[in-house]
Formats: C-alpha cells, sequence, structure tokens
C-alpha cells in the first residue's frame, strides 16, 4: 500500500475517476444543450485519465490543460474518443476542446503540488478530498440545475419538437415572441393571472395573520413565568408534527358541513393555523436572545408590558420577523394538500390547485412546465433576493418539509 | 412597614401579586394562539378518532333531508301553488317533516289547499309526517290573484318555505363499530404499505441526511461564489413541490422524458424505463426525490452546526500531525453526532407524514403507497371517509410513540 502512493500511480487512478465524471459530464452537457448523441467512451476515458493524471503531477496547470486537450483530440482522431458524438464536426470539436480543457483544469487542481515520488498519508488524503470536492460540485450542481434546466426548456417547446427528440432541448429562435405561447396561454384562456392574484393575496394575509398571532404567543412563551411553561413550548413542537393528511380529513368534512369548502375564506382560515406553531417557535428563540434589560428598561420608564412589545421588542426583532414572513410565506405560497382538497371551483384556485388541474392528458405537457415556472418563480425571486433571511429562517426553528 | 419584624426577615413565598399578574398577562397573550390550535388541531384530531369508529362514506357527510320546490301554475280559476317534496335519500327516512310557508300580499286562498297542508290567515303549514327513502309527492295550494302573472308568479316563488324534518346523521349517533379498522388491518396490504412506508422513510431521511452531510463538507470553506452555491443548493427545497414533482415526472416520462432518451443514446439501457411505473422502481425512484428534495435542509442544519465548531481543536489536531480523514472522523463527526440524531429523528417523523410528494409522482400506484396516501385514497377514491380515518388513526398512533423517543432523545442532546 504504502509503495503505491506515489504521486504518478495516485495521479493516475485520480485521473481515471475524473476522467469519467468529466466524459459523463460533457456528455449530457453536450446532450442536453445540442440534442444529438453523446456518450462516454470507455477506453478513450481510462486512457485520457490515466496518462493526463500522470502527466499532471509533472506540469503546471496550463501544461495540464494543453495535455488534456491534445490527448481528448488524439484519442478522437485515432477511434477512440473519450466522448463519443454523433454529430456534425463543430460539436465534436467543442466536445474534445471542452472534455480535454476540463479534465486538465480539474487534474490540475487535484494533483496540484504533487511530487512525482512516494506521498505522505497527508498529500495523499489532501488529493483524493481535493477529488472529492471537485465531483461534488460537479454532481450537486448537475442534480439541482437539471430539473430547472428541463423544467424552463420544456415550457419554451412546441409539442411535435417535444416528441420527435426529448432531448433536443436547443430554442428555435426563429419563433420569436412564440417561444412564449404556453405562458400566453395559461394567462389568457386558463386563468393563471388569476391564480397567481389568488395565492399572493392568500400568502400575504397568511403571513399577517400568523405574526398578529405568534407574536404574543412567542412573547409570552419567551419572556414571562408562568406555570406551564415548558410545556408550552414544547408542545408547540409537537403540534408540528401533526400530519397535515390527518388533519386534512376532518377539516374537510367539517368545511363541507359548514359550507366552507371552495371559499378563499376557508383556505384563509386554515393556513395561518398551519404556520403559527412554527412561527411562534422560531419567534420564542429570537426573544430569548434578546438582552432583557432593555425591556426591564422601559417597563422601569412607565411603559405597559404591550407597550414594550410594540416600542421596544418588535423593532429589535425586525430581521427575525422578515425570516418569519418569508418562511411562513414560503410554505403558504407552495402549499398544495390543502388547496387541492377544499377548492374545486376553478375560479377560486391557487396556483398550486391550478397546476393540478393541467395535469391531464389533454393538456399539452408544456403548459404544464410553463405552470410550474410560473409558480417557482416568483418564490424563487424573492428566495434569491432576500437570501440571508431566508438561511436563518430555515435554520431557526424549521427542519420541517 | 409600620410594626418590625418580630423574627428574622423571610423571604417571600409562593406567588405573589405581580408572579399571578404575570401568568394572567401571559396566558391572554396566548389566548388566541390557543383557540385558533384547539380548533384547528385538537379538534379534528378527536374527531379523526371519532369517525374512525364509524362507517361512514363521502355520500353520508350530505345527510338525508327534505327537498321542496315551490312553483306557481296554472291561470286564472286554476291557478295553484305547487309544492313538489321529495326526500334527497333513496332508503333513509327522514322523520317529522314539516312544511311551513307565507302567502305573498297578491295572493289569496280559493278554497281549501290539498291534505296534508292547512292554512291559517296567509300561512300555510304541511305535516307530512315521516318520509321514506325515494319518497316524492306534490301538493297544491289553489290560489287567485289580481295583476301580472309574471309578477304573481315571481312574488309566489319569492317567498322561499321553510322545511324542518330530523334524519339520522351517521356522524353524530353513539353507533360505534370496529370495522373500519377490520377493513384496514385485513388481509396482507396493510403490511405491505406500512414496509412501504417505512423503507421509503428509512431511506429518504438517511439518504437526506448522508447527502445533506457532503453537501455540508464542501460548502464549509469560504470561496468567491460560496453564496451563490448555497442559494442554488436550496432551490429544490424552496420551489414548489407540484412544480418539482411534475418536471421529475415530465423528465422520467417512459415515451417523451429526457432521461430516457439520454440513457439510450448514451448505450446505458436498451428501451425505455418507466421509471414511476415499475416495481421496484417507483419506490427507488420517489425515495430519491425525497432525497433531492430534502437534503437541502440537512445541508442547512449541518453547515450551520460546522461553522459554530471551534477551530482551535483543528489547529490543535494539525499540531499533533492529524490526516484530513483522521480530522473528519475524530473531529468533526462527533462534534455533529448531536445534530445528526436530531435532524435524523425529526426529518424520519416528517418524512412519515409526508403525502404531497407521491401523491404527486405516481399517486400511490406501482407499489409506491404510503400511510398517509392511503388515507386518501380510502377516503377519497373509495369513497370509505371511516377507513381512512382509520389509517389516519394508525398514523397517529405510530407518530405519537416516535415522538416520546424523539422527546427522549432531545432531552439528552442540546437541542432545535
Amino acid at each position: 500500500m504504502q509503495s503505491l502512493r506515489t504521486g504518478y500511480l495516485t495521479g493516475a487512478a485520480l485521473g481515471v475517476l475524473w476522467s469519467f465524471t468529466m466524459a459523463v459530464t460533457v456528455a449530457v452537457a453536450m446532450s442536453f444543450a445540442t440534442g444529438d448523441g453523446f456518450r462516454p467512451g470507455i477506453i478513450g476515458f481510462i486512457l485520457a485519465g490515466l496518462i493526463c493524471g500522470a502527466g499532471s503531477v509533472l506540469v503546471g496547470r496550463w501544461g495540464a490543460v494543453a495535455l488534456g486537450v491534445a490527448l481528448y483530440a488524439l484519442l478522437t482522431f485515432v477511434g477512440l474518443p473519450p466522448v463519443r458524438a454523433e454529430a456534425e464536426l463543430l460539436h465534436v470539436v467543442l466536445t474534445a476542446l471542452f472534455g480535454g480543457a476540463a479534465l486538465g483544469l480539474g487534474m490540475a487542481a487535484i494533483t496540484g503540488g504533487l511530487p512525482s515520488s512516494a506521498l505522505t498519508r497527508h498529500e495523499f488524503e489532501a488529493a483524493v478530498i481535493r477529488f472529492l470536492t471537485g465531483f461534488g460540485y460537479v454532481f450537486f450542481t448537475a442534480i439541482v440545475v437539471i430539473p430547472f434546466y428541463v423544467m424552463v426548456m420544456t415550457s419554451l417547446k412546441s409539442q411535435q419538437a417535444l416528441l420527435q427528440n426529448p432531448l433536443d432541448f436547443s430554442l428555435d429562435l426563429s419563433r420569436g415572441w412564440g417561444l412564449f405561447d404556453s405562458y400566453r396561454e395559461l394567462l389568457t384562456k386558463y386563468n393563471f393571472g388569476r391564480y397567481l392574484m389568488t395565492s399572493f393575496f392568500i400568502s400575504v394575509l397568511t403571513v399577517l395573520i400568523t405574526l398578529a398571532f405568534s407574536i404574543p404567543g412567542a412573547y409570552a412563551v419567551a419572556r414571562l413565568r408562568f406555570r406551564g411553561r415548558t410545556m408550552m413550548s414544547r408542545s408547540v413542537l409537537l403540534i408540528y408534527m401533526v400530519p397535515m393528511i390527518v388533519l386534512a380529513l376532518p377539516i374537510y368534512i367539517g368545511f363541507s358541513m359548514a359550507g366552507l369548502r371552495n371559499t378563499l375564506f376557508g383556505i384563509v382560515m386554515i393556513y395561518p393555523v398551519t404556520t403559527i406553531p412554527v412561527a411562534l417557535y422560531m419567534l420564542q428563540g429570537y426573544f430569548r436572545g434578546l438582552p432583557a434589560e432593555v425591556e426591564e428598561a422601559g417597563l422601569m420608564d412607565g411603559l405597559s408590558r404591550l407597550a414594550v412589545i410594540w416600542k421596544i421588542t418588535l423593532p429589535l426583532s425586525l430581521p427575525a420577523l422578515a425570516s418569519v414572513s418569508l418562511y411562513v410565506f414560503m410554505i403558504a405560497w407552495n402549499e398544495f394538500l390543502l388547496a387541492f382538497m377544499l377548492l374545486d371551483d376553478p375560479s377560486k384556485f391557487t396556483l398550486t390547485r391550478g397546476i393540478a388541474s393541467l395535469n391531464s392528458s389533454e393538456i399539452p405537457r408544456q403548459h404544464l412546465m410553463a405552470g410550474a415556472v410560473i409558480a417557482t418563480v416568483p418564490i424563487m425571486a424573492l428566495f434569491l433576493g432576500l437570501e440571508r433571511f431566508m438561511t436563518r429562517g430555515l435554520t431557526a426553528g424549521s427542519v420541517k418539509g | 412597614m409600620s410594626s418590625a419584624p418580630t423574627s428574622a426577615p423571610q423571604p417571600p413565598r409562593g406567588r405573589g401579586p405581580l408572579a399571578r399578574r404575570e401568568a394572567r398577562l401571559a396566558w391572554q397573550l396566548l389566548a388566541p394562539t390557543l383557540a385558533a390550535v384547539s380548533l384547528v388541531v385538537i379538534l379534528p384530531l378527536l374527531a379523526i378518532f371519532w369517525i374512525s369508529f364509524k362507517p361512514v362514506t363521502l355520500a353520508d357527510l350530505r345527510p338525508p333531508a327534505p327537498v321542496v320546490r315551490e312553483s306557481l301554475r296554472g291561470s286564472g280559476d286554476k291557478m295553484r301553488i305547487e309544492y313538489s317534496l321529495r326526500n334527497s335519500s333513496q332508503d333513509q327516512t327522514v322523520s317529522g317533516v314539516v312544511l311551513t310557508d307565507t302567502l305573498p300580499d297578491s295572493l289569496s286562498f280559493n278554497g281549501q289547499p290539498e291534505a296534508p297542508c292547512v292554512a291559517d290567515g296567509p300561512a300555510i303549514t304541511c305535516d307530512f309526517g315521516d318520509i321514506e327513502g325515494g319518497f316524492r309527492t306534490r301538493v297544491a295550494i289553489p290560489v287567485t290573484g289580481q295583476g301580472d302573472e309574471d309578477a304573481l308568479e315571481a312574488a309566489a316563488e319569492g317567498s322561499e318555505p321553510t322545511i324542518t324534518g330530523t334524519a339520522p346523521n351517521i356522524l353524530t349517533n353513539l353507533n360505534f363499530s370496529l370495522k373500519n379498522f377490520a377493513r384496514v388491518f385485513d388481509g396482507s396490504e396493510f403490511w405491505r404499505v406500512l414496509g412501504v412506508t417505512l423503507f421509503y422513510t428509512f431511506f429518504g431521511t438517511a439518504g437526506a441526511l448522508v447527502v445533506g452531510l457532503f453537501a455540508a463538507l464542501l460548502l464549509d470553506r469560504s470561496f468567491k461564489g460560496q453564496g451563490i452555491l448555497r442559494g442554488l443548493y436550496l432551490f429544490p427545497y424552496v420551489a414548489p413541490v407540484i412544480a418539482v414533482a411534475f418536471t421529475w415526472v415530465t423528465l422520467f416520462d417512459p415515451f417523451s422524458g429526457s432521461a430516457n432518451a439520454l440513457l439510450i443514446r448514451m448505450g446505458v439501457s436498451e428501451g425505455a424505463i418507466n421509471f414511476f411505473g415499475e416495481r421496484p422502481l417507483a419506490l427507488i425512484m420517489v425515495t430519491l426525490f425525497e432525497v433531492w428534495r430534502y437534503f437541502p435542509l440537512s445541508f442547512l442544519f449541518i453547515l450551520a452546526r460546522m461553522q459554530s465548531i471551534d477551530t482551535d481543536m483543528y489547529e490543535a489536531a494539525d499540531m499533533d500531525g492529524a490526516s484530513p480523514f483522521q480530522k473528519f472522523r475524530y473531529l468533526s463527526l462527533p462534534q455533529l453526532l448531536g445534530i445528526l440524531s436530531v435532524l435524523f429523528l425529526l426529518r424520519f417523523i416528517w418524512t412519515f407524514n409526508k403525502f404531497d410528494d407521491i401523491f404527486l409522482l405516481t399517486g400511490g400506484n406501482a407499489g409506491t403507497r404510503v400511510l398517509t396516501v392511503s388515507v386518501y385514497e380510502q377516503a377519497f377514491d373509495l369513497a370509505n371517509i371511516g377507513a381512512g380515518a382509520a389509517v389516519a388513526v394508525v398514523i397517529f398512533l405510530c407518530l405519537t410513540i416516535f415522538s416520546i423517543f424523539f422527546f427522549h432523545v432531545m432531552s439528552r442532546e442540546e437541542g432545535l
């Protein structure tokens, strides 16, 4: 084992693994970009990996890149391509260029600074970790980006194009604004503009009602002493564990009997209650962290408790309120089960319920995907704009999905 | 204080008026939340226990009731108000059915109303007694009126008749049966569903945790673009479940899905694979979806914990010559064990409760029916609300066991 840990051998072994990763990545990326067939060639990528991996120990970064590109070009020329392409010449050249550069760059980063002779355990493990890191970035980016890429691109395609070649996501730019036909149809024929408004109003109302209920509750649990305080903060978490489907059934029955089914009033009544426990839990954690002295000073100066909450605690906890609001907004915006069970009238659908109604064999796939994009874009925009609050909000008290 | 204390001063015992006032305020602040929660959580929970012991079907949600329609017919001497009455149920009796109505001013009686109706001033009362299932009848009240016939008709039909009658309501009577539970536990179906649920829950949770740990290790360093990558890796969790679930279905569609096209082009598979339609592949796919959708959460929590680990320890380990893997194995992992176990238990419970994902991906077909989907299927597809409630009770009991275990563990770990 010890004798095997030389720079060359480690480089070659990691090179084969990295070469495989890159060959698959380039093949998938090129397939999705052009719609042609690309597949990793086994002998090709093993050879490329072995040579480039071992060689990268000797040459610097740009040397490794040059080596990778040269290997790809050579192997493709002799008929053992690392990525086999059934495509036009330009795409073959691009594949060799991208593949070789990615292989070389990656290997240079992985084996950079390794001596060619025997390695210490540190050097060996560090190289393995660098490989795993590179692999991880590629892997995670791929699994996150591919579904969203497919979602957006499918929504821009026409039905025949989709059936003809499901891999071809290249855009037919000559269609101009016609690319957005699915969206136009959803907004005009399927009432999606209205669903957007409904979802937005319901989510905002849910946030407001949730805050109105949970702020006083959270303050009481966090600051005031009373019997049953620990029990209270625990049962909040417990309620949070009750599955929605268990509650949805009696709610459905109750709403059917009370005539609240198919009304947005019923939805606005029920959504906040599902979010109050988590909001209360998150807020009480934050309130506990605030210095009590400031509030006591306020009390000494003659403010009542409620005035203290309003004038001191709330202004101090604005960031937490933002986090909680965002999180609650996200829950309400994404909520599906209750909307699906309680709303049957197309004029009262929320966005998620509207998308569910698009899932039928009569409605083309790209409409469904366009609906998905319409529902995803606002929440993503909000999320990216306020990512810092969101991350904090998510970690503050919720592990729920 | 006027009189000097006779003994050494004692600290006050018990709860003084201030403490009582504070407690009262606390309960007042909590009251709205408590009321709302008990209305929407505790009450439905009790209801579900109640319903699970009753053979209720979807049709029973509308209890049998008498239905009446009023119309003004004929003209001149033949003018009459007709009430057509029927029982909304085909098989259940409604008892004590009484119809009452008032004639509008523009109409007056023209002779005696048909039995069983009697006139009293402008008021009409008809006592039908008990009506059987499927009963329908029609009674005529001869009337006369002056003026435009359309106006008369509008006036007659404008005064809605009121009708009362009581029917046995299966939801509120006191007959209980264990039929629902017998049905749920009958045969091997239940145990298969439970097995699928446990597989999905365990591997979905563990997978999300392991993948999340890997992602956290990747991002636990500062480099340019770290924030962007962190945001990007959260996408699967933040996007609406319905959008991403349908995207997966589209992506893995056997006929027009890109994944199949890709696999065939790459020579990995011969023909199209029906990812969400074959056993046991469908179960593996929904579990993978669960891992994909929820790894961001585990990764956020693990990353938060990692960044709070003291760096001194790692420096000490470096001095002692620990290798990178040793540092992870002997330093990071023990530090993370607490958050990992809490996360595992919480996620386990919530994955167990998950409904939307599987419902949207496969609808519970192809061997992916979990308990929660089973509730929906029994209650709505098979229209047997009682059986659905019985499954819901089983879920709730499982959950209680998990929660007890969870709080037991959590009181040991410094918690979330």
